[in-house]
């Protein structure tokens, strides 16, 4: 019985390894927990789990298996999964119906209303549960679902039953919903940190010193060297203004991690794309601007160039010469997008919209072609990627 | 293998799940994993295990800089290079020059000792993986003088991580793990109550009453845990600050005072009180 729940956490995406699951029958077999289900699920979870992230996947696989079919039934309707919301609406509308709705905003409002109904049938089952913010976030994705975006907490006094604490589901917000802080983003960040020790030389070189020493016939020989310092170069190009209105904070803590964690850092602003100039102030951007090209010559192509934006526009702003909003550009945007990816191998865009909803939007779909697939979402994972990005060059078109 | 079993102490409330995983870890002498949000007495528990269960402590507080073999041993090669110029007899002894860490006075212990390896997290990405072997087998080679080190005791090992980096599985497979929850209302007055016995009913309730509200406010950076609720309710007690001015029915003192010591960070402070402003012209 217990193998089935192993097998059932592992296909339910809980990293169990036999290990573990070996440690939790020593422990029952040690009497740790005995005649008591809450004992038995807080054992579980202590040996099974090793992140809190996993706490709710563990409860709702506890919840299933040790309760029993009309419960699970019950759960799913209380729960309203994202991944069932989908699969009914994939029974619901065919692919080219689904094709049709063009816009992800409706396609949006569509799931809502389902949604809604949904819980409106729900309420008649147990009532006083409240959904607090579904975040706006798309919740469906093609291939790998996370269930992100949708953030359902019990508001109010909670009536809680004692034995059914798995019920409870209060790691809910840490599945997956790890808030992107500035530490976070300077770990990530850190990754791409390349040591080299350049300088004056005012640190002791230990074993330098002893074998200097052992060859000077055991006479004293002191050695220094120069301090290791993080050697990495990166140039952040953000986009201001407009649509990024909505991302400001993320893109705030991504500027202070970044700038805290590399010596050379420099920073230009852009308004939706880059053409001919960019800016370092942006109360003075028509006033104090950078031509693009003076960058393209001041920077080595040893610079690691991040763009932040979400690529959400018009696509003849990018194609177009005159295409832009604030100015006649003479040329258009793509090519000086080429010019910079020519200059720099190491250059990512980083994009706060959310993953799902790129392909449906033109502008994105042509960024994301132009920084050839280096374009990655604001979000921990998706800065792993873009670091692991940087450190390889782009192949040459 | 121990028989006591920890059940909290007259300072340190343990929630079931909390005992739970202390016990198994005991009985199992297994590594204990211990996450949680800052202030909500990850340290103290090894302290507190440690004083319930009558046994010796050895914190081992983890640096950025820190190596996993600064907890079994250092060699101090600069010491004996010094001594050797200056002629001391000391030198030939390779041993005087070992240094032990704290890993290895955990093993050395006559009594099964309490081991607390405090935020691991902080220390580089590769600490955990150095001392696999170490935790698994609890021994370790000393290269220089060609000896096996070997736990007398397993030690119960409690580990505190902030969650600041990923931690390998090879490591957590290894652990027990445990997150300690924010306490609900009904554990937060059992701590206060252990630490303030002589509180006055409605001082606390007013004070937690309080104490929630500032951690709802909506977008606050750092929230206010435990320890700074502890610390905030000292202040009122040594302030001598009655209960009615906690009470916010009285729109004018919605703030509640000294509220510097719950919130700590001037955005924090300053996006509370417009918000309690705000209320005010509401009402």
């Amino acid at each position: 019985m217990l193998v089935r729940f192993f097998f059932e956490l592992r296909s339910a995406g809980v990293p169990v390894s036999l290990t573990e699951f070996l440690s939790l029958l020593q422990a029952l077999e040690a009497r740790v927990a005995f005649c008591s289900a809450e004992e038995f699920y807080w054992l579980a979870r202590l040996a099974l789990v090793k992140d809190e992230r996993h706490f709710d996947r563990f409860d709702r696989v506890f919840a299933e298996h040790f309760a029993g079919a009309e419960r699970l039934f019950q759960k799913l309707v209380a729960e309203v999964p994202a991944e069932w919301l989908q699969s009914l609406a994939q029974r619901l509308f065919t692919e080219e119906e689904r094709a049709k709705v063009e816009s992800l905003g409706s396609w949006d409002k569509l799931l809502e209303t389902l949604r809604q109904r949904l819980e409106e049938q729900k309420e008649r089952h147990e009532g006083g549960n409240k959904w607090v913010g579904t975040g706006g976030t798309s919740p469906f994705g093609s291939g790998g679902y996370h269930p992100e975006g949708i953030r359902i907490g019990n508001a109010g006094a909670r009536q809680r039953r004692a034995v059914k604490v798995w019920e409870a589901r209060e790691y809910r917000n840490f599945d997956d919903q790890r808030e992107l802080g500035t530490r976070n983003l300077k770990m990530a960040l850190r990754r791409l940190r390349k040591f080299a020790r350049q300088g004056a030389a005012d640190e002791l070189d230990l074993d330098g010193t002893i074998d200097a020493t052992a060859r000077n016939a055991g006479w004293l020989d002191l050695k220094l060297r120069p301090e290791r310092r993080n050697a990495v170069k990166v140039l952040l190009l953000l986009d201001v203004g407009g649509s990024m209105e909505d991302h400001v904070r993320v893109c705030e803590e991504l500027f202070s991690a970044a700038r805290s964690e590399f010596r050379h850092l420099e920073y230009f602003y852009f308004h939706n794309f880059i053409y001919e100039n960019l800016w370092k102030d942006n109360r003075r951007r028509h006033s104090e601007r950078t031509r693009t090209f003076d960058l393209l010559r001041t920077f080595n192509p040893d610079y690691r160039v991040i763009f932040v934006g979400d690529a959400a526009m018009s696509p003849y702003e990018i194609v177009q010469p005159g295409g832009s909003v604030e100015h006649f550009n003479e040329e258009a945007g793509s090519l000086w997008m080429q010019r910079m990816s020519a200059h720099f191998p190491h250059l990512v865009w980083l994009n706060p919209e959310p993953e799902e909803r790129w392909e449906w939007t033109p502008s994105i779909r042509l960024t994301q072609e132009l920084v050839t697939g280096r374009m990655f979402p604001l979000t921990l994972d998706g800065l792993d990627r873009a670091t692991a990005a940087l450190r390889r060059k782009s192949l040459p078109k | 293998m121990s028989t006591s079993r920890f059940t909290g102490t007259d300072r340190y409330i343990a929630t079931d799940d909390l005992r739970m995983a202390v016990n198994a870890a005991v009985t199992l002498a297994r590594p204990l994993l211990i996450k949680g949000e800052p202030g909500t007495g990850k340290t103290q528990l090894a302290l507190e295990v440690a004083e319930a269960l009558g046994r010796p402590i050895f914190e081992w507080h983890v640096k950025s800089t820190s190596k996993a073999q600064q907890g079994l041993y250092e060699y101090d090669a600069v010491s004996r290079l010094r001594d050797s110029q200056l002629g001391d007899a000391r030198v030939a002894d390779i041993r005087n020059y070992i240094v032990r860490g704290k890993l290895w006075e955990a093993f050395e212990s006559e009594v099964q000792p309490v081991l607390l390896i405090d935020e691991i997290d902080k220390a580089d990405i590769e600490f955990p993986n150095d001392l696999l072997r170490e935790l698994d087998r609890m021994e370790f080679y000393v290269h220089e003088t060609r000896e096996l080190v070997r736990a007398r005791h397993r030690p119960i090992i409690i580990i505190t991580s902030n969650n600041e980096k990923e931690l390998p599985d090879a490591f957590l497979r290894r652990c027990f793990f445990h997150y300690i929850r924010f306490p609900d209302q009904e554990t937060m007055t059992k701590i206060v109550e252990v630490h303030y016995p002589n509180l006055k009913r409605e001082l606390l309730a007013e004070a937690l009453g309080a104490f929630y509200k500032v951690r709802e406010t909506p977008g606050l950076k750092k929230k206010p845990s435990t320890s700074e609720l502890l610390d905030w309710i000292k202040l009122l007690l040594a302030e001598d600050i009655p209960s009615e001015v906690l009470r916010s029915d009285d729109p004018k003192k919605a703030i509640p005072p000294l509220h510097g010591a719950l919130l700590k960070n001037e955005q924090d402070v300053h996006l509370f009180e417009q918000l309690v402003f705000l209320n005010r012209r509401v009402r």
